[in-house]
């Protein structure tokens, strides 16, 4: 592949460091305790997989990683938790994250994995011979082929809107005093 | 380009997968809960993206969109679900709402 001889030692070994980048990150942000770090750490996890989509000749996809997750997903992460104001810490969670905890689950994913390595093993494929795919194309194949994609993309995002804002409302204070004492009164009754 | 086996890329997303998985299944709190799905939201990308690269299609980076947009709403509503339950139990302990009891019973 002409595309493939180009610099293709450099890049392999810019996909492995990004690679052990993006694991050790989440790793760590999974079993970390502060949410805070964690965030930060899943922010460095989704820059190196937007490099290794970079490389893989997905220029418009990882400037979309860098804006939409790590520019917006992780920040209404952070507004959460910057409103709830806690410290995260809760007392069934710290006696799950003994060591010991971990081992069942890491147990029946690493099965998992075994599994994953023998289908990979047994399948067949060619060379990869990545190729670059322009933003154009993605537009062009968006709006023909996926039209119909787009516009169920949009009707989700307007039901997330919806969603997100009647469940996000705090309840209305009733401002009228007698009401306000009579409910109070009401409210101490039935012990709400 | 990258000259690597598609094999050991498509190995790198689903270990990042995994992981997402295992921080699902030992995590309680739940802001970490959601955190573990937004990694494995990821990896199934990357792997759509794997994919497009090999075989020099667009509709990969398409699909990626497309799921972009699903994690994007589902964030928006799981955080409203995680301030309401804040509210409501003053916890974020995903153990804490197993009971279908009543709130003042509960307490």
């Amino acid at each position: 592949m002409g595309g493939g001889d180009r610099g293709g030692g450099t890049m392999n070994i810019i996909f492995y460091i990004a690679a052990m980048v993006a694991i050790v990150s989440t790793i760590l942000a999974i079993s970390g305790r502060n949410a805070i770090h964690a965030l930060l750490l899943l922010i460095v996890s989704l820059l190196s997989i937007s490099v290794i989509f970079f490389i893989l000749g997905a220029p418009f996809i990882a400037a979309l990683e860098v804006i939409i997750y790590a520019g917006a997903i992780m920040v209404l992460f952070i507004f959460v938790i910057m409103m709830l104001n806690v410290g995260l810490e809760s007392e069934t969670e710290s006696k799950w994250l003994r060591p010991r905890m971990w081992i069942i689950p890491s147990l029946l994913t690493f099965i998992l994995l075994v599994d994953f390595l023998v289908t990979l093993k047994n399948m067949k494929y060619q060379e990869f011979q990545g190729q670059i795919i322009l933003p154009k194309q993605v537009g062009i194949s968006l709006f023909t082929t996926y039209l119909l994609g787009v516009e169920i993309a949009a009707m989700l995002l307007l039901a997330g809107i919806v969603g997100a804002y009647h469940l996000g409302r705090q309840k209305k204070k009733v401002i009228h005093r007698f009401l306000d004492s009579k409910e109070e009164i009401l409210a101490d009754d039935v012990g709400i | 380009m990258v000259t690597i086996p598609f094999g050991i890329q498509v190995l790198f997303a689903g270990l990042l997968f995994l992981i997402g998985l295992v921080g699902l299944l030992v995590r309680r709190n739940i802001i970490f809960m959601l955190m573990s799905i937004e990694v494995m939201f990821n990896s199934a990308g990357l792997v759509f993206i794997i994919a497009g690269s090999h075989w020099a299609q667009p509709d990969g980076q398409v699909m990626f969109i497309f799921i972009l947009t699903v994690a994007a709403a589902e964030v928006s509503v799981g955080l409203a679900l995680i301030l309401q339950m804040f509210h409501h139990f003053r916890t974020l302990d995903a153990d804490k709402l197993s009971n279908l009891k009543d709130i003042k019973t509960e307490n």
